[in-house]
């Protein structure tokens, strides 16, 4: 497409792989390159690690995938976006300029400012509270020339939408192309999960090369005209079925897909093959974005402990069922809240909860697990120590027990009005 | 048959909320799903999840169905017990959900 812009996901978690970013620098040629790192609670989360150390707070690999594509970054003048930032934006950014100082790069680094509103809230128990920014941030940062863009929350298609944006010169009140931004935003988010990743099921979708799954990319016109593919010869595959899963993924009515830039309408949406692994996507739509941005509230939320011990042969699950009992009643027994446990058999009954009738339950080996959410982590460390202690006095060929203990955050939803949330864009020059 | 016969699915969440797109192999297979598949079936087939309660999304262009299991993962991610805690392999649960098949399967 002559005139288009091409962006790539180089991340769509923070424990993503690091390998399908540098080969979408070195062969994808690229505009840009966003890596998404930000899950529901991972601010929250950080913010527990900045508590404990000031200097923490942001992505921890963000060092490592700036090592991996910096310099290439550099060479070939792919701009790079991404909510590393997380807790610490600065403290992000810092690293970003260590990296680039350490290869010899000279770099302008933007810092998105303004998600975090907690100050905004009466939420005494809250530990952190980020609001979900549009994309006018990340405009700001690169009509003002930055090659790396740090944000905290920012909505993930947003993104993706900042450069497309910034590149094609869209207004803010131009939902046609903004539909576009965001849904290629949408598509692009999960890196992998457009790809095949999430979605081979052998015999039914197969996938070639998994082990090394290609990211993707996506080619954007200036009429607003989308492709998604993947560079040649990466593991993978880019087709309807995957751009269908991707499209509806985490939506919930498909007419309102809501972002801070705008509300998406996916309901007409449809996708053409265009060439080996090419999708070209029509039917987007969009319209004006709500008067409030969703803000995520974080709290702590006590301690989760966690036991399991696998049986396995002939006449395990009644042993496993046997170890269930013990550790009710000794979990009983201690005064623990029973109420706020979780008994189970992996093999049978952990992720789908309630034994499916339909399969047959004559496991050749079953984990059993127990897990309870208790205020203090002595009790959550007593949960585990149940269940290895069944190694010398539970059930016959108890093996393979682990156990540990979380600090767990709670997660709330609310809003604030939009004009209580200015973004401000700050600098970092190497 | 089962549901996996005439359709590949996939699970999200967002807080307490599980939402599975279930998306069919060709136009037969959709006629079928959307005669089959009500909410009601849904919350059946996953009677020991807390659901409050279930929405249904037609996108007949895609062949896709989209499914909102409102309160199905308890507390939600950060909140929940479960070893699943985001609910990543309900869509596969629910492709083991037996259709009635007026229609013939492409696998058949």
């Amino acid at each position: 497409m002559p005139g288009s812009v091409r962006i790539g996901a180089g991340a769509g978690f923070a424990d993503d792989r690091i390998e399908p970013a540098v080969e979408l620098v070195e062969r994808g040629e690229l505009d840009f390159l966003v890596f998404e790192c930000l899950a529901e609670r991972t601010i929250a989360l950080r913010q527990l690690e900045r508590r404990r150390d000031p200097a923490a707070g942001f992505d921890p690999l963000l060092r490592d995938r700036m090592s991996a594509v910096l310099a290439g970054c550099r060479r070939r003048g792919v701009r790079i976006v991404t909510n590393a930032g997380a807790a610490n934006p600065h403290g992000a950014a810092a690293v970003v300029a260590d990296v680039a100082r350490a290869a010899s790069l000279r770099l302008r680094i933007a810092i998105v400012l303004g998600d975090d509103v907690l100050d905004l809230l009466d939420a005494p128990d809250a530990i952190s509270a980020n609001a979900y920014l549009g994309s006018e941030g990340i405009v700001e940062a690169l009509d003002g020339g930055a090659d790396v863009v740090v944000t905290g929350r920012v909505a993930d298609a947003a993104l993706f939408a900042g450069p497309l944006v910034h590149a094609h010169r869209w207004a803010r009140d131009d939902w046609e192309h903004l539909a576009s931004a965001l849904t290629v935003g949408h598509l692009l988010e999960c890196a992998g999960q457009v790809t095949g990743g999430y979605f081979a099921d052998p015999g039914v979708n197969d996938v070639p090369g998994l082990a090394d799954l290609g990211f993707p990319f996506a080619d954007v016109g200036a009429d607003g005209r989308i492709e998604i593919g993947k560079v040649a010869g990466t593991g993978g595959v880019v087709n309807v079925r995957t751009c269908t899963e991707q499209l509806l993924y985490e939506v919930h009515d498909p007419a309102r897909y809501i972002t801070p830039d705008a509300v998406v309408d996916f309901s007409r949406v449809w996708f053409t093959e265009v060439g080996e692994s090419r999708v070209s996507v029509h039917g987007v739509d969009a319209g004006a974005p709500p008067a409030t941005l969703k803000v995520s509230v974080g709290s702590v939320a006590g301690f989760v402990g966690e036991g399991e011990i696998s049986y396995a042969g002939p006449g395990c699950l009644a042993r496993a069922d046997l170890a269930l009992e013990i550790l009710e009643k000794r979990l009983r027994d201690a005064g623990l809240d029973a109420a706020q446990f979780r008994f189970e058999r992996i093999g049978v009954d952990a992720t789908r909860r309630g034994a499916d009738a339909a399969f047959p339950h004559n496991p050749a080996e079953v984990r059993v697990r127990v897990a309870g959410r208790v205020r203090t982590e002595a009790d959550a460390e007593r949960i585990g120590r149940e269940v290895t202690g069944l190694w010398l006095n539970g059930p016959a060929g108890g093996g393979g027990a682990r156990r540990r203990v979380t600090e767990e955050v709670a997660i709330r939803s609310t809003t604030v009005p939009r004009a209580l949330v200015p973004t401000r864009v700050e600098w970092v020059e190497v | 048959m089962r549901l996996r016969d005439l359709a590949h699915a996939r699970s999200g969440d967002k807080g307490g909320t599980s939402d599975i797109t279930v998306v069919a192999f060709d136009a037969a297979a959709y006629d079928a799903l959307c005669r089959e598949l009500s909410p009601d079936r849904i919350r059946a087939h996953f009677a020991d999840l807390p659901i409050s309660a279930v929405d249904r999304y037609e996108l007949p262009q895609l062949h896709a169905l989209k499914f909102v299991l409102h309160g199905a993962l308890g507390g939600g991610v950060t909140q929940t017990l479960n070893l699943d805690a985001h609910g990543k392999c309900l869509a596969s649960c629910l492709l083991a959900l037996s259709i009635q098949a007026e229609h013939e399967s492409p696998h058949d």
